[in-house]
């Protein structure tokens, strides 16, 4: 299904995607497509627990960055004693996937885009009331016009890509 | 039990249930938990224009696409069948700070007054939907993730760029909600 041999022989290609989140630590098994689908039902649960708790709200947004609302603070700040937890305990007993594949991590470097881009994003952030995850899941409550923030969002990445090389880095 | 699913949930619940979700997706297929990565993905897939940022196999990428379908998915359900159609109680110095701008209506999570198709074609507008998503996804690109592939992922791998990034989006998102949404509220 995928041309595997190239992907791996083009180091280029592997510096491109590891500056980024995304996976470098590449599945070498090769499964029928509709196996994405376990992913789409972590999703499902990810667009429930968004909306329930309001994450996705634009007024509990707001009240974060006044400092008026502790909501925010605990969702964030327990998903990453969770999450870190979780990551300690895989990599201390070496825990396999389902398809029995080591799981691996990527050491992050650091570089001026988190701090710049940071920066950037953050605004983005206040003024939209979302982040990526959260724009879907508006969409999925009907706000169909949040299409256009979407639409804006992809614009802004290809915009970052277009110019990588004049960024300060 | 359905009375409770369908009341706002409290913070640690979902904070418990986001946090799972990195250990899912590893244990599911070694993936990492990043969102802002599918715009990337879609630039690759659309539009790459020989450009060498978006020229890789973004078919290799497609589980990612079938998580935000995911979210989009969950977000009908939730509405259609998990939800409450009661306003959401915004704190009593915002709402008043707001009625200053003309928005009354708590009523969704996204509000109707600041966010339609009518008010894309206001200066108001056009600047918090195309500016705002435009920064967001520039900002989160150029910083390589956003809070999930940064904030939640990144921290939960104890990556210290991902704290300075994180502690990078609060920044912004202080000085934008204090000091600049104001006048752009006034637009």
């Amino acid at each position: 299904m995928e041309n595997k041999t190239t992907e791996h022989a083009n180091p280029v290609d592997f510096e491109v995607r590891s500056l980024d989140t995304m996976c470098v630590n590449e599945s070498e098994l090769v499964h029928p497509w509709w196996y994405n689908f376990k992913y789409a039902a972590v999703g499902v649960i990810f667009g429930i627990v968004f909306i329930k708790a309001e994450i996705i709200s634009w007024f509990r947004i707001q009240e974060m960055f006044r400092l008026q609302s502790f909501h925010m603070y605990g969702v964030i700040g327990t998903a990453v004693v969770v999450g870190a937890i979780s990551v300690f305990i895989i990599k201390k007993f070496k825990i396999k996937s389902i398809h029995g594949e080591e799981i691996t991590f990527t050491d992050k470097k650091f570089n001026k885009g988190q701090i710049i881009g940071g920066l950037i994003f953050g605004l983005g952030w206040a003024l939209t009331g979302a982040c990526p995850g959260p724009l879907f899941a508006q969409v999925g409550t009907g706000a169909f016009v949040i299409l256009v923030v979407v639409l804006s969002a992809t614009a802004g990445t290809w915009v970052y890509g277009k110019f990588r090389d004049q960024l300060p880095h | 039990m359905m009375e409770t699913i369908t009341q706002p949930w409290p913070w640690y619940t979902a904070g418990i249930i986001i946090g799972l979700i990195v250990p899912a997706l590893l244990i599911l297929g070694n993936k990492h938990f990043g969102i802002s990565a599918n715009l990337r993905h879609a630039c690759a897939a659309c539009l790459p224009s020989n450009i060498p940022f978006f020229s890789y196999d973004w078919k290799k990428e497609s589980w990612n696409f079938f998580f935000v379908g995911g979210i989009l998915v969950g977000g009908i359900i939730s509405t259609l069948y998990l939800g409450s159609d009661e306003a959401v109680i915004v704190h009593p110095d915002l709402a008043k700070e707001l009625a200053t701008y003309g928005i009354t209506d708590f009523s969704g999570m996204v509000p109707a007054q600041l966010f339609s198709f009518e008010s894309l074609f206001t200066l108001r507008g056009l600047v918090m939907m195309i500016g705002g998503g435009f920064l967001v996804g520039f900002g989160a690109r150029y910083a390589g993730g956003c809070t999930s592939g940064h904030a939640i992922m990144g921290l939960s791998d104890l990556q210290w760029p991902s704290l300075v990034a994180t502690i990078c989006f609060m920044i912004g998102g202080f000085v934008m909600a204090n000091f600049i949404l104001p006048f752009i509220l006034h637009l």
